[in-house]
């Protein structure tokens, strides 16, 4: 399709890719390296102790451990969300599916007071759950609810073009040769699935980790209970702890950086996958 | 996430719901529409409603009270500061690198574009963690601001920098992908007839990438708006001066009060309310005219 022309006949390639680079490394990539050579004033002993704290690691546990769950519950209801989205029609749905990116467009501030006044012990669920004994706000469970809500649209959203994608005929082979509905969908849909459930799960789960605004008001942020690792940099900041903090971060970024490349790959993994189909 | 996700509803579960071999027996299909439609209510409805209702819950003079309350307007002010800085520098490098990326090709475009997307995998609190320790009393270019007198940090200039990098890859990534679905041809054709670069790019690509640019501009002034974390960190909550809508929010709310800091959100879910209006318009109106032809092959004859 695409001529392969050996010359270049559109003007401006050398404006535009000069000023993505400069602008790109005065921004992003000059400020980031900032924090690793912050880090390295740090000896390596200092930097170990620092990371490993016992207050840190109970954070990572907390962060990555909620994040994970969180993850992993948005998979299935975002797989049931999206297969509905796409196969079924009810009242209503254009609206749900146009509100299903609402955690991308509301302010995290706002979703964490909504969600705290929910949750709460006066609140519209939380009268009726705490007498249960499940206290959600100001405890681990907080934490779970407001990443639940936050990464729900990133499996939905990753998950639903793939399905659309999908034609009939894949199942009706299936169910001709003698496949009911379940089986069709768990030897033959899953895996087409797959690699788009689990790019919409890492990125859901790399936002998790990260997150801030939504959950320090739900969480209760008692250290070693609920305190996650963003707020403790945030409290090693307020203490004028720079290098503390810059050390946790470091810990955070190549975590990230990680799951960054994991996701491409993933990715790439998934729009070879569909293509194939 | 793009903006022209193929939503081609009635068609699509109409046809799976017809036919035999792609339909579910009825009780299971309607289990899974009450377990979407109850995830749905609790998660994502609920706590939409609630900023609202909280916000109303002292009547409508509370309400408007605290919003013309001399620290919430000048947060108010701050924020379309803030957003009206970073989003045309973020605007302007989007284009300037989905035309780099989308219209040529050169080595190492694959890791350009992930160098690209990489602010979203940054924490926010990181982010604001990242210009304090460049710009902050102690950080690299402290002595030199101080000695100047330029204040960055617990300052607007801290709050625009943070805000660019939170929202840098929002208009690049909605353009790149749609950029290199539409080809170089008609740019191409434009050239060889004698059109000047700046022509072809107001003439051609522009109008191609209106709504996808839109979509992307609509949802970075959404997030430089909605921006909590990375602000936090460099604002220095100081009341009527650094503050921006999100900060006046916490504010207000650990102060117990809860029906301004309510009345103070629901300007924001408002503001979100009215971007996911926009996207819905942007992909309506993506699949009209120029997709036309690729939904009608999706639907076998």
């Amino acid at each position: 399709m695409r001529a392969g022309k050996p010359y270049r006949v559109l003007p401006g390639f050398p404006l535009a890719l000069g000023y993505t680079l400069v602008y790109l490394s005065l921004i992003v990539l000059i400020p980031l390296g900032a924090v690793f050579l912050k880090s390295a004033t740090l000896s390596w002993e200092q930097f170990w102790a620092v990371i490993s704290a016992p207050r840190v690691l109970a954070s990572y546990r907390i962060s990555f451990g909620a994040s994970l769950l969180a993850a992993a519950i948005n998979a299935v209801f975002g797989l049931i969300f999206a297969w509905v989205l796409v196969r079924y029609r009810f009242p209503g749905k254009r609206i749900v599916d146009a509100l299903v990116d609402l955690p991308f467009a509301l302010p995290t501030a706002v979703a964490g007071i909504a969600l705290t006044a929910i949750y709460a012990g006066n609140g519209w669920l939380g009268q009726w759950l705490e007498p249960l004994g499940l206290k959600v706000a100001f405890t681990p469970l907080g934490i779970l609810v407001a990443l639940i809500f936050i990464g729900l649209p990133f499996v939905v959203r990753t998950v639903q073009p793939v399905l659309e994608d999908l034609d009939a005929e894949l199942e009706e082979a299936a169910a001709s040769l003698g496949a009911d509905r379940w089986q069709t969908f768990q030897r033959v849909l899953l895996p087409v699935l797959l690699p788009a459930l689990l790019t919409g799960f890492a990125l859901a789960f790399a936002r998790g980790v990260g997150e801030y605004g939504s959950v320090i008001f739900i969480a209760g942020n008692v250290p070693l209970v609920s305190e996650i690792t963003p707020l403790l940099i945030i409290t090693k900041l307020e203490q004028y702890d720079y290098v503390g903090a810059t050390a946790i971060a470091v810990v955070m970024l190549v975590v990230s950086f990680i799951l960054l490349f994991l996701i491409n790959g993933l990715q790439f993994w998934a729009n070879r996958s569909r293509a194939r189909i | 996430m793009s903006a022209v996700v193929a939503t081609h509803w009635i068609a699509c579960a109409q046809r799976f719901e017809k036919n035999a071999a792609t339909r579910e027996p009825a009780w299971v299909k309607r289990v899974l529409i009450a377990i979407a439609l109850t995830f749905f209510g609790l998660f994502l409805l609920l706590p939409l409603m609630t900023v609202f209702a909280e916000a109303l819950r002292k009547g409508w003079q509370v309400y408007f009270a605290a919003l013309v309350e001399p620290d919430a307007l000048s947060a108010i002010y701050l924020t379309l500061l803030v957003a009206a800085i970073s989003v045309p520098l973020n605007l302007v490098f989007g284009v300037a690198a989905a035309w780099a990326i989308a219209k040529f090709d050169f080595r190492g475009k694959q890791l350009l574009t992930t160098l690209i997307d990489l602010p979203f995998s940054v924490s926010p609190v990181i982010v604001g963690l990242i210009f304090v320790l460049l710009f902050g009393m102690q950080g690299w270019f402290g002595p030199w601001l101080m000695a100047h007198d330029v204040k960055i940090i617990f300052a607007v200039p801290g709050l625009v920098l943070a805000t660019i990098f939170v929202t840098f890859p929002f208009v690049a990534r909605e353009l790149i992908p749609l950029m290199e679905a539409q080809g170089r041809e008609e740019e191409e054709a434009a050239i060889v007839l004698g059109a000047s670069g700046w022509q072809t790019f107001w003439r051609i690509t522009l109008p191609n990438i209106k709504w996808g640019l839109l979509y992307g501009v609509i949802l970075c002034n959404a997030r430089a708006m909605g921006e909590f974390g990375a602000v936090s960190v460099v604002s220095g909550h100081i009341r009527g001066r650094t503050n921006t809508l999100p900060l006046q929010v916490e504010i207000l709310y650990n102060e117990y009060q809860f029906a301004a800091a309510f009345a103070v959100a629901s300007l924001l879910a408002l503001l979100a309310l009215l971007t996911l209006v926009v996207k819905s318009l942007v992909e309506w109106r993506g699949r009209q005219p120029s997709n036309a032809g690729e939904e009608s092959q999706g639907v076998p004859a």
